[in-house]
């Protein structure tokens, strides 16, 4: 019997998980890694550390099930994504830390380049701090000499799944999802655009090749790598959302709607990110519709570490339930600004709607209150530029495991709330997308079938309750823009 | 307000004497000098730690370590909303292995407390019950929880022809004991049956149990038999693995 192992190089940690034909989890293993706060909005990775984290997990994962390589078909990637690298090409030292996802160092390189919405038409995506191309941009402005190295081809560029690749195979490539979030990539070519590069200012040469999310890119101690996502597309894919109008939710650090829209882009009118959902080999790629949201997981987290009113991530359940509602505190957790639907670098967080009446308990509702507040958000926006409305929510990621939330989150959405029955379906996704290319498994069809519902929550808010929370809620978000001045850092 | 009672103070010393010492057990001389006691002293506390079963002499005449009990004491609790997202990845693969709904269980009271539900993966109309109450008595996950535990107070309501009385359920509760794990067959419900097995954590206390339950057609080998033996290894790996979970790094 054998096998497909995924990697899931995230934001907070590396992970393996092994699963077998049917889709069930037969080992898990993760590591940590560093987070690295250089200055306030800043955030950074060691690429080195990660790359030693990804080898210790896949061996791991190995050891805990009893298994060699060779009873391994494939092993499939997915990653945190636009998190941005540059190593050097003849030592494969990266030349800096990886600049993660959630820094805002860019800040002012974007609104130097003009018009939010300039690149849209092409890229898909607004003029943010979020994508990975003004990351290398930074990097190249930056760093000393590295401009002038790159120039001489002596570095290369990548987002996390191309330095797993080049560390696994050897080989300089990236898949078209994980290219769709770097802002140089035209969503029609799928390939490098030559004006987006060059209004970026990043060198040709330096870019990975741009391959589909499923086949065999290499070998990796004689077991092919056989795909690679970016984590939400892997998601999607996970939940075998392989039709048009077929769509998830994942709550990680940050929540992230997407729709799958078939096989042509989709240009929003309300904040939403038109990006690549997958491609299968040599077939046409899937287009989907994503709603971004930065802080979700990284709230209760927040909550955790730095607030210390609990000691685990699962305990804010417990805490919040001390309590039967927010006490009418709402908090927006806008700590790199706010994502989808509203794009506002300048915003930073709020706690509204304070009075002495507040106690640790109603903070906590509002902390699980706000992963539900900006789903709805994004929600809307979805609707709003489908002309569909939603019927049910599809959702997977550890935060599915907080029953409070799921009910709440059916509650302000006023549909069902599904959650399938692996909610790991971001490792998932990449088992599928590298069992496919190898043949592991025949065909989508055969994926469709392993999804199962795991659990459902039916909404229960009474309609005027929903209209008032939302509005107070939408208050407290206008409360956030504007925050950040000129001479703010 | 009286003032702390001496007896008690001295005996705590000795605890986290002993709880210092980790793995390295101590003798009543060693304990004597650390803490500048009469040797007759240490005795008596040692003994009467000894009988409530807080402290542990493995050799008779021979150094003590810290007991079991205290361990259940300390490690009791654990929050069910922590073991459901610890538990989250093997309850889903169990209920995928067993096509069969999976509950996660704590003890509370006479009751098991169910503190996480996966549906059966059939797609079929199914309502959560994560926070309903089950009977201790009549439940495999009632019983995986007692047979580790403390019977709990309480009549034992006959839900069938077939729930254990009070002697049945003695005899149970020591196969599971062995076995580690336990079942259920029409005891709560005519037709139905359920295999469950204890969760642990990184000490050993058993904190939970989880289990599948369905139809005794497709649990069982014939209606008077108990639920098949592949079914029990999917439960008892799942449970296996989320004794490692908890037992491991605290993420």
């Amino acid at each position: 019997m054998s096998y497909i192992a995924a990697i899931d190089q995230g934001t907070t940690s590396s992970r393996c998980i092994v699963f077998d034909q049917s889709g069930g989890i037969v080992s898990v293993a993760q590591r940590e890694h560093r987070q690295i706060f250089p200055k306030p909005g800043w955030v950074e990775h060691d690429a080195s550390e990660i790359w030693t984290n990804v080898q210790s997990v896949v061996r791991d994962a190995l050891a805990h099930a009893s298994l060699s390589y060779t009873d391994i078909a494939a092993f499939g990637i997915t990653n945190q994504r636009e998190t941005t690298v540059v190593w050097d090409k003849a030592t494969g030292e990266p030349v800096h830390n990886a600049i993660v996802w959630q820094d805002t160092r860019t800040d002012a390189l974007i609104k130097s380049l003009g018009d939010q919405n300039r690149f849209r038409e092409r890229s898909g995506l607004p003029l943010a701090t979020y994508f990975s191309g003004p990351k290398l941009r930074w990097l190249l402005d930056n760093v000393s000499g590295l401009r002038e190295r790159a120039e001489r081809g002596e570095v290369l560029f990548g987002t996390m799944d191309t330095w797993l690749i080049w560390n696994l195979t050897g080989r300089h490539v990236t898949d078209v999802t994980n290219a769709s979030r770097t802002m140089l990539m035209n969503l029609e070519t799928l390939d490098w655009d030559p004006e987006l590069v060059s209004a970026m200012d990043v060198p040709r040469s330096m870019l990975p090749e741009i391959r589909s999310s499923s086949e065999v890119y290499g070998n990796y101690e004689g077991v092919p790598v056989a795909s690679a996502l970016g984590d939400q597309q892997a998601a999607l894919f996970g939940q075998t959302c392989f039709e048009a109008g077929e769509g998830k939710c994942t709550y990680g650090t940050g929540a992230f709607l997407l729709i799958n829209t078939g096989d042509k882009p989709v240009q929003s009118a309300n904040g939403l990110l038109t990006t690549v959902g997958y491609k299968i080999g040599d077939e046409p790629a899937a287009y989907a519709l994503e709603g971004a949201v930065a802080v979700t997981g990284a709230l209760v987290q927040w909550f955790r570490d730095k607030v210390g009113l609990i000691s685990s991530a699962a305990e804010i359940e417990t805490l919040a339930r001390t309590v039967d509602d927010n006490g009418g505190a709402y908090f927006v957790p806008a700590f790199s600004g706010l994502f989808a639907p509203h794009w506002r670098s300048d915003a930073r967080g709020v706690i509204a709607g304070l009075t002495g009446y507040i106690s640790r308990g109603h903070l906590a509702r509002a902390v699980l209150e706000a992963s539900a507040w900006q789903t709805r958000e994004v929600v809307d926006a979805m609707n709003a530029d489908s002309g569909v409305d939603l019927t049910t929510l599809r959702v997977d990621g550890g935060m599915t495991a907080n029953n409070l939330l799921m009910q709440f989150l059916s509650d302000v959405l006023d549909v069902p709330v599904v959650r399938p029955i692996v909610a790991e379906t971001t490792c998932l996704g990449a088992a599928y997308a590298a069992g496919l290319a190898v043949g592991y498994w025949s065909s989508t069809d055969e994926l469709k079938a392993n999804w199962h519902k795991a659990a459902e929550w039916e909404p229960s808010m009474e309609p005027a309750a929903r209209d008032k929370g939302y509005r107070k809620w939408k208050k407290a978000v206008e409360r956030t823009v504007g925050w950040m001045d000129e001479d703010d850092d | 307000m009286p003032g702390p009672i001496q007896s008690i103070q001295r005996a705590a010393e000795v605890l986290k004497l002993l709880a210092h010492g980790g793995a390295h057990q101590l003798s009543v001389g060693e304990i004597s000098r650390a803490l500048d006691l009469p040797k007759p002293t240490v005795h008596g506390i040692l003994r009467t730690l000894h009988e409530v079963g807080f402290v542990e002499q493995p050799v008779e005449g021979g150094k003590y370590r810290l007991g079991a009990a205290l361990f259940q004491i300390g490690t009791s609790y654990l929050d069910g909303n922590e073991l459901r997202a610890k538990a989250l990845n093997w309850s889903d693969s169990l209920a995928m292995r067993a096509r069969e709904a999976v509950r996660i269980g704590v003890l509370h009271g006479k009751h098991v407390l169910v503190v996480h539900h996966v549906f059966r993966p059939d797609n079929s109309r199914q309502t959560l019950d994560t926070g309903a109450l089950l009977p201790w008595h009549a439940t495999a996950l009632g019983k995986a929880l007692v047979a580790f535990g403390e019977w709990p107070d309480g009549e034992l309501r006959r839900f069938t022809r077939h729930t254990l009385d009070e002697a049945g359920l003695r005899l149970a509760l020591d196969q599971a004991l062995v076995r580690d794990w336990a079942y259920d067959l029409h005891e709560l419900v005519e037709g139905e049956a359920s295999v469950a097995a204890p969760i642990r954590d990184g000490r050993g206390a058993v904190v939970g149990a989880i289990g599948v339950s369905g139809p005794v057609e497709r649990l069982c080998e014939a209606p008077d038999q108990p639920p098949r033996l592949e079914l029990v290894s999917y439960v008892r790996e799942a449970a296996r693995s989320i004794s490692r979970e908890l037992g491991g790094l605290s993420w």
